[in-house]
């Protein structure tokens, strides 16, 4: 039984990518058939950070505008072979884009993948809302700030409206995934805590990913980072965000303060990182 | 982390900014028109639809982008009568 999993946020700069990318690579490397689809029509980066960006020939319009057939458009991960990409286009407008036509690609791909991911542009526009049409999961990246979590709260109110789903008053699993998330100025009070962002959101936890370099160094390689650092805490929670999606019991580790010893005390953050 | 892997540890900055410069250099000289790869790779399977049946579905279309040179790879399976016929 093959799911739609819609990456998404409203806000931009969030980790919609980042996440998508994880996520897929994560659930393919727990070994489901993954694809990974770009519906950032103009704005394309998936591509950028799977490291597909050279093998890119056909892309989701082409095969929405029947210019190209589906195999054609998918990219197979190089380092993962049940990992795959389907780009958007970088040269259309979201216009190309139609309802009738994504809902058959979206058919298309429930026959050959288990896991379905589409990584949303930000906004609430045409790409967005066509992202999650045909979800049957969700899941929304959300940073412990005030416009990200605002942004969130109006996403979430999209899902419970204007997806097929909720249309057709069945339920849509809603999750939260919180990125960017800096234990240290929370426990100083300094940055919204995990639950306080739940407690607002009121949807259920699938992982809190803490601010981390090498999401940054995952992405300058162009290989998620459940790949390239599995052992990372940003990969683990990745990891077990994928397990808790398969259905399975895992509890959620949020990311800890680190204790900071005397040198790190004496020379600030830089000494503890270096 | 200690003074040996602060010297040897992998700058992955220096990936990304090559990486980006090869990309861009493409993107640029399309100029949001469509991939060359593509035109080429949809006029080539038109020459040879003139001669033999092609099975789109049968069509795989590989491409690599290179800074100095890139690839554009097309299978294309024959069937046994077509070659006959031809």
């Amino acid at each position: 039984m093959s799911k739609v999993m819609v990456v998404t946020s409203g806000k931009g700069g969030v980790g919609k990518t980042t996440s998508s990318a994880s996520l897929g690579a994560a659930l393919a490397q727990a070994g489901q058939n993954v694809v990974v689809v770009d519906f950032d029509v103009g704005l394309r980066n998936l591509d950028l950070v799977m490291g597909a960006e050279r093998r890119v020939v056909f892309d989701l319009v082409n095969v929405v505008q029947g210019d190209a057939k589906l195999p054609q458009a998918l990219i197979r991960d190089k380092r993962l072979e049940t990992l795959s990409l389907l780009p958007a286009s970088q040269t259309r407008d979201k216009d190309a884009l139609t309802e009738a036509g994504v809902g058959q690609v979206i058919e298309e791909l429930r026959e050959r993948f288990d896991w379905i991911v589409c990584d949303s542009p930000a906004g609430i526009e045409k790409g967005a809302t066509l992202a999650m049409r045909f979800a049957d999961v969700a899941v929304v990246v959300t940073n412990p700030e005030v416009s990200s979590v605002r942004d969130s709260d109006r996403i979430i109110g999209m899902l419970d409206s204007k997806t097929l789903r909720a249309e057709a008053g069945e339920r849509l699993e809603k999750h939260l995934l919180l990125t960017r998330y800096d234990a240290a100025r929370a426990a100083r009070g300094e940055m919204m805590k995990v639950e306080d962002v739940l407690e607002i959101l009121a949807i259920p936890l699938l992982g809190v990913v803490g601010e981390s370099p090498d999401v940054l160094t995952a992405s300058n390689l162009g290989c998620p980072v459940t790949l390239h650092n599995p052992a990372s805490p940003a990969a683990k929670a990745y990891a077990q965000a994928a397990r808790r999606l398969m259905g399975e019991d895992v509890a959620v580790k949020a990311p800890e303060p680190e204790k900071r010893g005397l040198m790190s005390r004496l020379f600030g953050r830089k000494a503890a990182a270096a | 982390m200690s003074i040996l892997s602060f010297f040897t540890r992998n700058r992955s900055a220096p990936v990304a900014r090559d990486r980006l410069q090869v990309l861009l250099a493409h993107e640029r000289a399309l100029g949001g028109r469509a991939d060359l790869a593509a035109i080429l790779q949809k006029e080539i399977l038109e020459v040879i639809a003139r001669h033999i049946p092609i099975d789109r579905d049968k069509v795989v279309v590989k491409l690599d982008r290179g800074d100095q040179v890139s690839t554009l790879e097309i299978d294309i399976e024959m069937p046994q009568e077509a070659l006959a016929r031809g």
